[in-house]
Order: structure tokens, then sequence, then C-alpha cells
């Protein structure tokens, strides 16, 4: 599988790995959005979470974990360089497409970017859950531990 | 010395070709070019020499008479000939009926076995294919349980390609002898690694390959043997009637060469290559699992060839492994290149769930496998898997001690 030199990089030197606590932790902070989505079974798990900053509404830091492949691992380690310091309304604007583009995905390898665009809604989504707020736009049915 | 990269560490899939056979062999392309069927110039003469004295390097190896080794193109050829050969041969009813004979083989069989099976049972034969327990070894007693009054054949591999786990193929052979059926193995991974006697391991039909221990592609060999029983075959390949008529087609001379001079070098130097490796499989399965949890290495831990090394790792993804090893020239247990997802039919059948199948790794080590190659596969592999961890959210609720499959994943 030959991978570009965009998802070398990322794969190499992923950005923003990482979560903000155990998944008790993420839960209990009002601050914290968590998306998890995928399979273990389908090859590929992402899990990405958001720290919304209380006063201006932006995400102030953005990390994320992913089982997977390359092109996953890269998707996700761009998903999070590209939100941070947007407005969470920003964020959900995020498309796949974007990452496929940035990241010269070939066919085989867009379901990595569509993963990637479902967790950073799921993450926020989990985020206006917390604070009392509807679900944006799509309903994703996403993976919830326990 | 700078290791030379991708160290190579697929040695079950093929090896390199020992220089000695190669220089065997060169004098076949140019001077001694002949058709070993031309029986009127010298030419032909020394073709048929070079032939017969691979075919005695071979029976040599084999533990068998010079007469019971055919030369085909390889271990595909060899066990589609011994298989399909044997049970038209055989059959207890003509083409077009059911009830043509039965067959005993495994699930976990090199392809080149299952598909003539598979062929065989729509035409009309029935085939059982034991499943073998978690350890991968297929013992007599399963192959007893399999058998039936019609059973015409039992084709059980050697050893496994992809676990390197060795089968009972003396008390399988024992089995079949004590009951009239025939008797073959697939020996491409065993033969030339490890001691062969077709005569004590009660073998009938023998299929091997010229590079998998270090002799050239393209070429193989099908011991057939023909005293006690006198195996029938119907060849498959009809034309010139070389090889006793069973495999027709102008010997290829420079591999059948190449092939007989690789069975002399094996026969000097197996048993010291053997031992050799079985340090450096330990060393290179002891280093990995010490440094890293939820690893299991598949397949019986004893019962298996010196140089194959299939290691399962939890919670990282099979592609995102194999681009953390690229250093190493090895196989996945995920057949999955780029479309299709299918995980090594062999590990499922063994048990390996899903997931562990397409994140393992198969190592084998060949005659020039070094201690430093290993020592730096090891690293390699721990490191790789450790990036990989420190990114996977299955490894943090592993480690949360929460149970993965109680989660509601969300499936695309």
């Amino acid at each position: 599988m030959p991978y570009g030199p965009k998802v070398i990089d990322h794969y190499e030197n992923p950005r923003n790995v990482g979560n903000f606590g155990t998944q008790e932790q993420m839960k209990s902070d009002k601050r914290v959005g968590v998306g998890l989505v995928g399979a273990p079974e389908c090859g590929d798990v992402m899990q990405l979470c958001i720290k919304v900053n209380e006063q201006t509404g932006k995400i102030e830091d953005a990390k994320f974990k992913t089982f997977g492949c390359g092109s996953a691992i890269a998707s996700s380690s761009l998903a999070t360089e590209w939100i941070k310091g947007m407005s969470v309304e920003e964020a959900a604007e995020l498309r796949n497409t974007q990452l496929v583009q940035e990241l010269s995905l070939p066919p085989v390898k867009i379901h990595c970017s569509v993963l990637a665009e479902d967790a950073v809604k799921a993450a926020i989504n989990d985020y206006r859950k917390k604070n009392g707020l509807p679900d944006m736009a799509e309903d994703h049915d996403h993976a919830k531990a326990g | 010395m700078a290791l030379k990269l991708p160290i190579y560490m697929d040695n079950a899939a093929t090896t390199p070709c020992d220089p000695r056979v190669v220089e065997a062999m060169l004098p076949y392309f140019t001077e001694m070019f002949g058709n070993a069927g031309s029986r009127n110039h010298s030419y032909g003469w020394a073709a048929e020499t070079a032939a017969d004295t691979a075919r005695g390097q071979v029976a040599k190896l084999l533990g068998c008479t010079d007469k019971e080794v055919l030369f085909t193109s390889g271990a595909t050829e060899s066990n589609n000939l011994a298989i399909k050969g044997v049970a038209y041969m055989y059959q207890k009813a003509p083409a077009g009926q059911s009830g043509r004979g039965h067959i005993v083989t495994c699930t976990i069989e090199h392809k080149a076995v299952l598909d003539p099976c598979k062929r065989l049972q729509k035409e009309g034969f029935d085939v059982t294919f034991i499943e073998p327990p978690a350890d991968g070894v297929v013992t007599a007693e399963m192959v007893k349980a399999a058998m039936r009054a019609d059973t015409i054949l039992v084709t059980i591999m050697w050893a496994n390609n992809e676990l390197g786990t060795i089968n009972q193929v003396r008390e399988i052979g024992a089995l079949c002898k004590e009951r009239g059926v025939i008797f073959h193995t697939d020996a491409t991974q065993w033969v030339g690694k490890m001691p062969t006697n077709v005569e004590q391991d009660n073998v009938d039909l023998l299929s091997l390959s010229a590079h998998k221990l270090f002799g050239p592609k393209g070429v193989g060999a099908l011991y057939v043997r023909r005293h006690r029983p006198r195996v029938r075959l119907q060849a498959l390949q009809e034309g010139g009637g070389q090889e006793r008529g069973f495999r027709s087609g102008t010997h290829n001379i420079t591999g059948i060469v190449g092939l007989g001079k690789a069975c002399e070098i094996a026969m000097a130097e197996m048993e010291r290559d053997a031992l050799r490796l079985a340090k450096l499989k330990s060393k290179l399965e002891a280093g990995v699992l010490a440094q890293l949890d939820s690893c299991v290495v598949n397949g019986n831990a004893e019962k298996r060839l010196p140089h194959i090394s299939n290691i399962s790792f939890g919670f990282v993804e099979g592609e995102g492994l194999m681009m953390a090893v690229k250093d190493i020239a090895c196989s996945s247990g995920s057949a999955c290149t780029s479309a299709s997802l299918e995980p090594s039919y062999v590990l499922k059948g063994i048990g390996v769930g899903d997931e562990l199948a397409h994140s393992s790794l198969r190592l084998s080590l060949g005659k020039w496998t070094t201690e430093a190659e290993v020592d730096f596969a090891i690293e390699q592999v721990v490191q790789g898997v450790k990036k990989l961890r420190v990114m996977s959210p299955l490894y943090d609720m592993h480690k949360e001690g929460i149970d993965l499959s109680s989660v509601q994943w969300a499936h695309h």
C-alpha cells in the first residue's frame, strides 16, 4: 500500500496524540467532548476528544487516539490539528473531503476520512449533550464505553 | 556492519538461491542446453545425465529410490497431480456420479491443496476438512475420526506454512498404511529443513518446491511410492510422455539441476542450520514477549519448525503494524492489501479472532539470517507496537480494565 508523503508524515509524527484523562474522568468533565467511532473488527477505531473554553466557546485543545492504518491515523491527526482554535460551530463544518484532498487519500482510504469527520461530530455532540444542548445536524450512532 | 534494509524475514514465502546452486545451474543455460529427450547426440545425453544426477540428489534427501521422484514446476503442481491424480485413478464411481470416493484433508492446508480438494468435491468426491485445535497440530486421532470406509486419500501437510506447526505425519502415515489408504503430504516447508525419510515416515506421496530450500523458483518434485503400495496416478498434463508419462513437458534442466544441488546442500547442512535457527527463533520470540504484553505466539510451542514464528499483537491494527515494521520484509496475518479485509484463514482456522489475526506477523528465518538481524527485528517490532499502542484507544481501554467486547461499537 503506497502512502502519500503527508500521510507518512502524520503517521511518523502524529500531532496531538492523547486524551484528557481516563474515560471516567472525561465523562465527568463538562468542558470535554469525546467521540468514539468505528469498531475493532472493522479495523478502525478513532477516539477524538475536544476541550472547549467556557468563556470563548473555542476548542482550546484536541487530542486523538486511533487504532487503524496509516491513513486513519493521519486523518485523525490532521483533524485535531485543524479544529484546534476553532469554535465548536466551525469545527462542525469540517468535511471528510477536505481531509482527502489535503492527505491525497486514494479511493480505498476515503472511509478513514469519513471516520475522522464522524469522530469530530461525535465529540461535539458529546460536549453539547453534557451541556444540555441538542445534537448537531446528523445524529451519529457512536460507540459508548461501558 | 550496517544491515541491508529491509532485512529479509520471509523465508517461508521464498528463499534466495544459494550461490552454489546458481553456479551448478549456469552451464545448463548456455553449454549443456540439450533436451533430455534427444537420444541421438551428446547435448541430449548431457541433459539426461544431469536430470538423473538431480533425481538421485532429491531421492537421497527423501530416503527413496531415484525412480520414485518426478520433476514438476513446483509444489502447487505436485499437489494438484498427487490429489487429482489419485482421485481420478482410485475413484469408486465414474465422472458425473456422486459417491466417487472420500478424501480427508484439513482446513489450514495451503490453497494448492484446498482448491484441488474443493474442485474434486464439485466433481462428486466427498471431502472432510479436519478443523485443527488451537495449537494447529493435526494428529492421527483426528484423521482416524475423519476416515470412512470409502476413504481413498488422506492429504495432510507436514508443516504449516503460516504457523510452522508440525503435524503427526509418521502416525498419520501408519494409520493410512493400516487402512490401505493413500497418504499424501505437502512437505514444502519441511523438506530441506528437517530430516525426511518416506519409508520411516510412511509417506506415499510428497510434494516439495525448490525455492523454499534455497533453490530456484519454477521447479519442484513429487515423490510417488513404487512399492508397498505402488501408487498409480492419472496424468493431468499430456504430451511427450516425460517423467514416465506422469508429467509431460520438456525437462526444465537448469531448474532440475538447481533443485538437485539445493537438496544435496540441504542434506549436508540442514541439521546445523536447524540448530542455529531454532536458537535465533527462540531469541526473537523471547525478546519480543519480554518487552510487550498482550502478545501471543501462534501454534504449538514445541511442535514447530525452527525457522517460522507467527506472533499476534493485541490492540494494534494490521496495516498500521506493517507500516511500523517497514524495515522488515515479512508477512502479515492479514490478506488485506488494499481492498480485501480478509484475515488469514489459517489463523481463523485455529480460532484466532479476526482482530488478532489482522495484527499478526509471520517472521521466517533462513540460512543467512544473522543474529544482528534478529536483534534489529526485535527492536523494530517492539518499538513499532509500542508506538501504535500509545496511539491506540483500545489499549487504553484495556489498561483501564474496560472489556472491549462490552463496548457498543458503531459499525460502518
